[in-house]
């Protein structure tokens, strides 16, 4: 392996030199922090002013654009008023990725959150707590790429009378069954990306509920125990409603993961045998077809969609203080 | 009795764990024991009937490393653009959301909760579209800000610049609710006492946050380690630039057909964020954890 | 803190071993054997310049391209730098829309090559390039890169998609003759199948692209019954695509591949074509479980090692015979090199890679189809290739490109390959062909 340290020596100095410039800036803000007086407002705008920004620059215009973009053609240059709109709840292909994408956001929180509990519930009180829920967060460490991979691999079909190379397909027929196309048989299939999803998810649910289980005062579960309630009665009627707040932020996360799931989709079917979602199909129409507005039009309606779950994790945040 | 069915349901409890642990384990083994496999066998047989005539090979794992494939032999140059684009990308974001969170926490002033709305909504944008826009604005500026496009080690400003505006709501958004949930009555007593902004900040509020933080950092290592979309599009795809994930991508082989390839690359991809992981995994847990706890 | 400084010291000592750890300066490509600049003397000096090229191929394809322009590189002094990218299509689009695009690219759909020249992003051809294209290439081919009655740019490479691959040992064990018509065609088909093999393999699993080969078919099947006037009409859109005449070619192309007693050899059921990729859908023809594939001159490169490639070895292509035997259509595709900018060195190497030198050299390094009518056939590196360019040279073909790469990417890179995948799976062609209809972009 030919390795050129020189040629490394300019990255290196640039590192420094980012780092460096970046800590000035955050210095100068420091500095400004404490001397002077500074008012509330004054302390807010300065330490909010970096991040809003980026934001402005990186995100918000790049929003405000989309939403321009969702009333013009293929091109983005003439306007085509609600035409975009009218073709998502019209095309076959649009709709199947609309129905698809409700399908995840129905069934990939739930899941998550049921096997994260389940787990994390059980793993909670043993020794090997923080191994256990590794093992469950190796999945998203190695990406949604490498989880396709996995995946693909666990349903890859061979014909019947031949050697398996799929994990399922061998269990199916090791009990007697035919081989089957798990990806490409409508509409099954989209439960099998979502098992997918719900794989590389599960562990960060399972993470979060074992936290927040840990964190049931003892005394609690104690009283109720030595008042005669079972272990399922104490875990239905103490532990469960304790964990409300973190059982809600988990579902919301996982529902907004859901709704920007592209990557499992994309390296399992391509969007293909009925499996597109929304924000693949996005991608697909404003990158490989050259169809900009509908792309637009797919990501404004992603975000409409999302809108009311960011809306109600702030005011049960709110409710919560 | 009550021993007995308690004994049942922890029995019960253990069976579901375990099963779980089986289930999301071995997937992974599957491949990762079919990355030392012979490609012929790999395409042909299934993965657990090496346990009956195991033949095994390092051969994927030797293609991918020393490979005579596109800029062959370069795996260490994309590994050292890989930590370049990681650490300013971690950090930047780190540190500026959690003055971002600090403010909208602990600060009053009017039109807070709509920013604090406004900057969760953000977090929807999806990258793919703010991507044009984010290319336009370094070739070609935008109002006050001048066009910035720079060649060489430069260009991992734009993968760092990036990568820090994407991290940012989420960043906002995990920080905001830790550093909400912490006790009104030291920040009020400090305040009190006459210290600044700038004091309650580094003195007091970060200790505290540090678990928040360090699974922030953590979260963002494994994302920007793994990506590959921003890094195709900004980095410019050359040993100069592009980390190792673009490298990888190219070796799956024009037509695709390489994929022997993939899993091994795969493997020797994750291993840092893997080993990242497992040093940190107590702290990541601890930081979730006491974030949610309260919230 | 502690925690914080400790990483910190871990960051920098893994940083310092990796900077530390490598062999000093000094080989690089510069340092190379003097090579024969006389041939490059042409394109003049450009020193100190760079040309960045952007293109779909990766791995061995991307070095093969690399050596072979190492020397102009040099003599020239242009650092050209190609980076080779899985998903070209889409990212293109965003590369050239956020003003960073490359000096070069290589699209491998003259569709989308057409889509970049229509937002005024390509750069026409200059009149040296012009003057190339119109010796090497016939009016055909320049055509792909022509926009209203402007050159944009050169073919690169070129492949012949009307291949059929069989077993000449399968054919010889069962005096099966390789045919000449269609009607032959269908009885060697009918007299394999009788004889208890699945005559035919296929795999249409690609990814993304998923769906393919199976519009390659259909496309070669039409322009064989309607000839080439209708097959232009309907990728243009003059003609409907769900026109009687095509369903016709579709349920021509299904009573073969949707057909269980007639397909997939070595496969099982003929939907198991869905997940059968195509790298090996052709596999089955070695060990003799299926007798013909139907793909792509690069299919060359998908056989396992060691497959060797000629009329009387282990596998070769026939041309997928016409309706009568003197009739010769071809399918095929290619890629073109365009550019976005029109600096003097860019002008240098388009027109270099316009040569037939360019051509000839990259043939000497490994399996290239060029339809470069100045190159000769022997130069190719397989039967199969040589074939093709003889077949692409020859005055009696009816040359047609890839239908599919040349609709709008809507239809042929999506609601063509998705619905041709649905087709197979079991839906009407009728079904299939009116939703494709529907999906064509109204502007």
């Amino acid at each position: 392996m030919s390795f050129d340290v020189v040629a490394q020596q300019p990255k290196l100095l640039y590192l420094l030199q980012g780092i460096a410039a970046f800590t000035a800036v955050v210095g100068l803000i420091l500095v400004a922090l404490h001397r002077g007086p500074i008012r509330r407002r004054g302390a807010a705008a300065l330490l909010l002013a970096p991040a809003l920004l980026l934001l402005a620059v990186g995100l918000l215009r790049p929003g405000l654009r989309t939403l321009m973009l969702s009333f013009t053609d293929g091109e983005g240059d003439s306007w085509v008023g609600l035409d975009n709109y009218v073709w998502i709840l019209t095309d076959p292909q649009a709709l199947t990725a609309l129905r698809n994408t409700l399908t995840w956001v129905v069934l990939v929180p739930v899941l998550t959150t049921v096997v994260g509990l389940l787990y994390a519930a059980a793993v909670v009180r043993s020794r090997f707590r923080a191994l256990a829920l590794s093992l469950l967060l190796l999945p998203m460490v190695i990406s949604f790429v490498g989880a396709g991979l996995v995946w693909k691999f666990v349903y890859a079909y061979r014909p019947a009378g031949a050697d398996q190379i799929g994990l399922l397909n061998q269990l199916v027929v090791a009990l007697g069954g035919q081989p089957q196309q798990w990806l490409v048989d409508s509409p099954w299939n989209v439960l099998f990306l979502i098992v997918t999803m719900v794989w590389t998810q599960a562990g960060f649910a399972a993470v979060l509920l074992a936290g927040a289980i840990a964190g049931v005062p003892r005394e609690m579960t104690e009283a109720a125990r030595l008042d005669g309630a079972s272990p399922r009665q104490i875990f239905w009627r103490i532990t469960l409603p304790s964990i409300r707040p973190t059982l809600l932020v988990v579902v919301l996360a996982e529902l907004i993961a859901t709704f920007k799931a592209f990557d499992v989709v994309k390296t399992m079917t391509g969007g293909q045998f009925d499996t597109g979602v929304l924000a693949y199909e996005m991608y697909d129409q404003a990158f490989r077809y050259g169809q900009t507005g509908r792309g637009a039009a797919l990501a404004v309606l992603l975000f409409v969609l999302v809108t009311p779950v960011v809306v109600y994790q702030v005011r049960a945040q709110r409710g919560a203080r | 009795m009550n021993g007995v069915r308690e004994r049942l349901a922890s029995r019960t409890f253990s069976v579901i764990a375990v099963v779980i642990a089986v289930l999301w384990t071995t997937p992974t083994f599957g491949l990762l024991l079919s990355s030392f496999r012979p490609e012929g066998e790999i395409k042909t047989t299934g993965w657990w009937t090496t346990f009956g005539s195991p033949h095994l090979t390092l051969d994927n794992y030797g293609e991918v490393l020393f490979g005579t494939g596109n800029a062959s032999g370069r795996l260490a140059d994309h590994l050292v653009n890989s930590v370049v684009i990681t650490l300013p990308s971690v950090l930047f974001p780190l540190v500026l959301a959690f003055f971002a969170a600090y403010a909208l926490a602990w600060i009053d002033f009017k039109g807070r909760d709509a920013l604090v709305v406004g900057i969760f909504a953000l977090q929807i944008v999806p990258l793919q579209m703010a991507l044009v826009p984010l290319l336009k604005l370094f070739s070609q500026g935008w109002l006050f800000l001048p066009a910035w496009d720079p060649t060489g080690p430069a260009r991992f400003g734009h993968v760092w610049f990036a990568h820090t505006v994407f991290a940012l709501p989420f960043a906002v958004f995990l920080l905001h609710n830790f550093l909400a949930a912490l006790p009104r009555e030291l920040i009020e007593a400090a305040r009190v006492d006459g210290a600044s902004h700038g004091t309650l900040l580094l003195r007091i509020v970060l200790p505290l946050a540090r678990p928040a933080l360090v699974s922030f950092a953590i979260l963002q290592f494994i994302w920007v380690w793994n990506d590959l979309l921003v890094a195709l599009t900004l980095s410019g795809g050359t040993a100069d630039t592009a980390p190792m994930t673009v490298k990888l991508a190219a070796l799956a082989g024009t037509r695709g057909n390489e994929w022997q390839r993939l899993t091994a690359g795969a493997f020797v991809s994750a291993l840092v964020p893997v080993l990242v992981f497992f040093a940190l995994q107590r702290h990541f847990a601890r930081g979730l954890l006491a974030g949610s706890v309260k919230g | 803190m502690r925690f914080g400084a400790r990483l910190a010291l871990a960051v920098i000592t893994f940083v310092a071993t990796v900077t530390a750890c490598g062999a000093p300066h000094g080989s690089g490509p510069q340092s190379r054997t003097a090579t024969d600049c006389g041939p490059y003397a042409r394109y003049g000096e450009h020193a100190g310049t760079r040309v960045s090229v952007y293109g779909p191929d990766r791995d061995r394809e991307a070095d093969l391209f690399e050596e072979t322009w190492a020397d102009f590189a040099q003599c020239t002094g242009i650092d050209v730098q190609y980076e080779g990218d899985g998903e070209f299509e889409a990212r293109i689009q965003i590369r050239a829309e956020g003003g960073n695009a490359p000096d070069v690219a290589f699209f491998p759909q003259p569709g989308l090559l057409e889509r970049f020249a229509r937002a005024s992003r390509l750069k026409p051809a200059s009149a040296g390039l012009a003057a190339l294209a119109k010796r090497g290439w016939s009016a055909d081919w320049n055509g792909y890169a022509t926009v209203d009655g402007t050159l944009y740019g050169t073919p690169l490479v070129a492949n012949v998609k009307s291949f059929v691959w069989y077993s000449p040992k399968f054919f010889r064990d069962r005096r099966l003759t390789v045919p000449r018509t269609w009607s032959e065609l269908m009885d060697v088909t009918e007299k394999v199948a009788a004889s208890g093999v699945k005559p035919w393999c296929a795999g249409v699993e690609s990814g993304e692209a998923t769906g393919w080969p199976l519009t390659d078919w259909i496309e070669d099947v039409l322009l064989r019954q309607q000839g080439p006037d209708v097959y232009d009409q309907w990728v243009t859109h003059k003609i409907p695509f769900n026109d009687p005449r095509v369903l016709r070619a579709m349920d021509t192309v299904g009573s073969i591949l949707k057909n269980d007693r007639y397909a997939n050899g070595g496969y099982g059921p003929a939907k198991s074509m869905a997940s059968i990729s195509y790298q090996e859908a052709g596999t089955p023809i070695l060990p003799g479980d299926c007798a013909m594939h139907r793909q792509a001159s690069f299919y060359a490169e998908q056989w396992p090692k060691g497959t060797e490639i000629g009329p009387d070895k282990d596998v070769f292509a026939f041309l997928l015979p016409g309706t009568d035997a003197t009739s010769r259509p071809v399918l095929g595709g290619g890629v073109f090199a365009a550019a976005f900018a029109d600096r003097p060195e860019v002008r240098a190497f388009q027109e270099y890679l316009a040569t037939a030198d360019f051509a000839r050299a990259r043939m000497k390094k490994g399996p290239f189809v060029s339809a470069n009518k100045g190159v000769d056939p022997a130069n190719a590196a397989n039967p199969v290739d040589k074939l093709a360019m003889q077949l692409l040279q020859d005055p009696r073909t009816q040359f047609r490109f890839d239908g599919s790469d040349q609709m709008p990417a809507a239809v042929g890179a999506g609601a063509f390959w998705k619905g041709a995948v649905d087709w197979i799976g079991g839906k009407s062609t009728r079904q299939v062909a009116d939703s494709i209809e529907r999906s064509w972009p109204s502007h």
